[in-house]
């Protein structure tokens, strides 16, 4: 029997040089005559331990990590086909506290299994929410979801199953799901991680998803940004056409329902809903006025489900277990798994999927176990650039929407990026107002003007002008009261966090402030 | 192992049939312009009024959705294209000092082509590596830690 090795292809590793490491391993299995197989996985989501090479054994699998290419000929000669041990071994990978604290639904597969194989995700569990969904009728499978109480996960944290609703209440003569991948956040990358770690997940939400509102088209908007995830995903659509999952003629009792992948190009702006269904229809990509609202007139005009990758993909797990087994976990009206992404300087970097209601000193010290530099920890920024910056003192708060709404943060789509006590505020409030100014979408005055206003507004603060204090404060205000989306309307979080968390980082300095890269 | 395309010289004739190939999709202006530029390198302006008359739209809309998105290029970019992340979690990790780095070794700024054509250096805004920062894209490949030894070794693997 042959030695069975696992070797992401996340990415995370391949910018780390898993390839390498893969050609490397096998090179030296096959000149020793040791049969193994290397099986290409996505992520586990531990992204200092990349590349992460496990091998099998009866007793599970052993893991060695991080994996330099340099370091893989060594490795394969110091007995890792055997499981040896070996200073970069971190013994059994599922007993690692990372991933043992955990509570991995929709990432259960990810890191594991052969994300290209339907087979192996049919063997791993895949496609039983598909199966309940179609002995259910449309308005049984929307009321499963609305009674998981699962919110969206793209940010605004909408509840999912009134947006099933309307669109499945919509009349036309069709309708279309569309799948948000545009995942422009910094700090995050939970998508990114399952486009190419389960895509058969997401697939299987989005005909679910199909099948409850009415609509045999699905549409998946993938940011530029990600060109390995777009591959990995267009590979898995063509395998579940082939297999009769998706095509104008699906097989095995399925509606007629296909998936076409739509690639970004370089706003950020198109993540928000309308300015991409602009951008699906081959327009610029800026913001509709609502109403209407896309569940009624989204794209060409027909009832629109628009839906993040994490939420479509958790209706799967929603249908096959229940709603109930969804709701029994989670915090105040947040319920179920947030896969939560720790970022920047972070020991423990990653993906940590865990019911809702964990605490910012939780997240950052005891799992995240604080920063890679060994510097303390000044500040977090959670929820992307328009997220705010909490410093220590507000680490007591919980991972819920309304716990971070209560303190004038947002949740967002789960990023927390940590920042150690080099950072400089003013700087970041200054970076928050240059990419609003750079991503508007020039629709709206407060936005436009308003973002390249607080550049100037922060310089002169800095060189010394306390007055303008107070200007960025209306400025702030005008953004967030007249802005029409949250770009312009939200930018505002990370400038007065910084300003009312760090005041002392806008203290007059008499010289002019370098923008950070 | 690059991701992106040969590039072949600018032609109308095959300009045209590209296009003419995403007539049937719904909305096919962004999927037209993807495919011109990843087979030319950009979008020169002679491909303007050919997109515009295989998709039966006015020059205005194209010229418009053009110069709307960060990605489209009207002039073709230097040999190697190097996408550096500038994003927040980056900026965490160092990626200030990574990109002086860089424009210091190539000899150019954020969003310039050397003269001799050799590369081009781009900010982006995250690249989904934000526990692996500072990161880039080389021709479409992801690179993560860059930072001493493997920062130097990327460089010279775009100026050898
Ligand atoms: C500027 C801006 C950028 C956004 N970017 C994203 C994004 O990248 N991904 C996403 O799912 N939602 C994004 N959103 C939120 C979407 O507008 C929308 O709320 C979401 O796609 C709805 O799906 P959900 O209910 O499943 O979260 C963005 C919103 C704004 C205002
Ligand atoms: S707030 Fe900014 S991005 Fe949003 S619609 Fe207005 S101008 Fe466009
Ligand atoms: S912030 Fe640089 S990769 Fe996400």
């Amino acid at each position: 029997m042959s030695v069975r090795v696992f070797v992401p292809a996340d990415a995370a590793a391949l910018a780390v040089g898993a390839d390498q490491v893969c050609d490397i391993l096998s090179a030296e299995a096959s000149q020793s005559g040791l049969p193994i197989e290397i099986v290409r996985t996505g992520s586990r989501g531990m992204f200092e331990l990349e590349t992460l090479v496990e091998v099998e054994t009866p007793a599970g699998r052993v893991g060695y990590g991080p994996i330099y290419p340099d370091e893989a000929r060594d490795l394969a000669h110091s007995g890792l086909f055997e499981a040896k041990s070996h200073p970069k071994c971190v013994g059994p990978v599922e007993t690692l506290p990372f991933l043992r604290r955990q509570m991995r639904l929709t990432f259960a597969r990810c890191g594991v299994i052969d994300p290209q194989s339907l087979d192996a995700y049919r063997n791993a569990g895949g496609l039983a929410g598909l199966e309940k969904a179609l002995s259910l009728t449309p308005e049984q499978i929307v009321e499963e979801i609305t009674r998981s109480g699962l919110r969206g996960r793209g940010g605004a944290g909408f509840p999912a199953g009134i947006k099933w609703d309307t669109v499945r209440r919509a009349q036309a003569d069709r309708k279309y799901v569309v799948c948000n991948a545009d995942e422009g956040d910094s700090g995050t990358f939970a998508d990114r991680m399952l486009l190419e770690g389960d895509p058969f997940l997401l697939i299987e939400g989005m005909v679910i998803a199909g099948l409850a509102v009415g609509a045999a088209k699905g549409f998946i908007y993938i940011r530029s940004e990600y060109p390995h995830a777009i591959r990995a995903f267009s590979r898995a659509v063509a395998t579940a056409r082939n297999a009769g999952l998706l095509g104008p003629t699906a097989g095995g009792g399925l509606p007629a329902f296909d998936i076409e992948l739509r690639v970004g190009a370089g706003a950020y702006v198109c993540g928000e809903e309308t300015a991409m269904l602009e951008s699906l229809e081959g327009k610029r990509g800026q913001v509709r006025a609502k109403p209407p609202l896309p569940a009624h007139a989204g794209l060409f005009g027909r009832p629109t489900l628009i839906n993040n990758v994490l939420t479509l993909a958790a209706a799967p797990l929603i249908l096959a277990n229940g709603a109930e087994a969804y709701a029994a976990h989670g915090h105040g009206r947040s319920r179920g798994t947030m896969p939560i992404q720790l970022a920047g300087d972070i020991r423990n970097g990653g993906l940590f999927e865990a019911p809702f209601g964990l605490d910012l000193n939780t997240l950052v010290y005891d799992i995240g176990g604080g920063t890679l530099s060994g510097r303390p920890v000044r500040a977090v920024q959670v929820g992307g650039p328009l997220g705010a910056y909490f410093p220590p003192s507000l680490f007591d708060t919980h991972f819920d929407y309304e716990a971070f709404a209560a303190r004038d943060g947002l949740i967002g789509h789960g990023g927390i990026v940590v920042f150690n006590d080099t950072v400089d505020l003013a700087a970041q409030a200054r970076f928050a107002m240059e990419f609003c100014a750079i991503e508007s979408c020039g629709k709206c005055t407060p936005c436009r003007l308003g973002s390249v206003r607080g550049i100037e507004t922060i310089d002169r603060i800095i060189a010394g002008e306390r007055s303008s204090l107070a200007v960025l404060e209306d400025l702030c205000e005008t953004m967030r009261l007249g802005s029409l989306c949250a770009l312009g309307g939200l930018t505002p979080y990370p400038v007065m966090s910084a300003v009312t968390h760090f005041p002392q980082d806008f203290e007059p300095r008499g010289e002019a402030l370098a923008p950070p890269k | 192992m690059s991701a992106s395309l040969p590039q072949i010289p600018w032609n109308a004739d095959h300009a045209a049939a590209l296009v003419a190939r995403c007539v049937a999709l719904e909305g096919p202006l962004l999927p037209a312009l993807h495919v011109i530029q990843a087979t030319f390198g950009c979008v020169p302006d002679e491909a303007v009024p050919i997109i515009a008359q295989v998709l039966n739209l006015s020059r205005a809309d194209v010229h418009g959705v053009l110069t709307f998105y960060h990605d489209f290029r009207r002039v073709p970019a230097g040999r190697r294209i190097l996408k550096f992340c500038a994003a927040e979690a980056c900026q965490a990790r160092g990626s200030a000092d990574a990109i002086a780095q860089v424009e210091r070794a190539l000899g150019l700024k954020v969003g310039e082509t050397r003269s001799d054509g050799a590369v081009t250096l781009e900010a982006v805004y995250c690249l989904g590596l934000c526990a692996s920062g500072p990161a880039a894209l080389l021709d479409g490949d992801p690179f993560a830690r860059l930072k001493g030894a493997r920062l130097d070794h990327l460089l010279t693997q775009v100026l050898p």
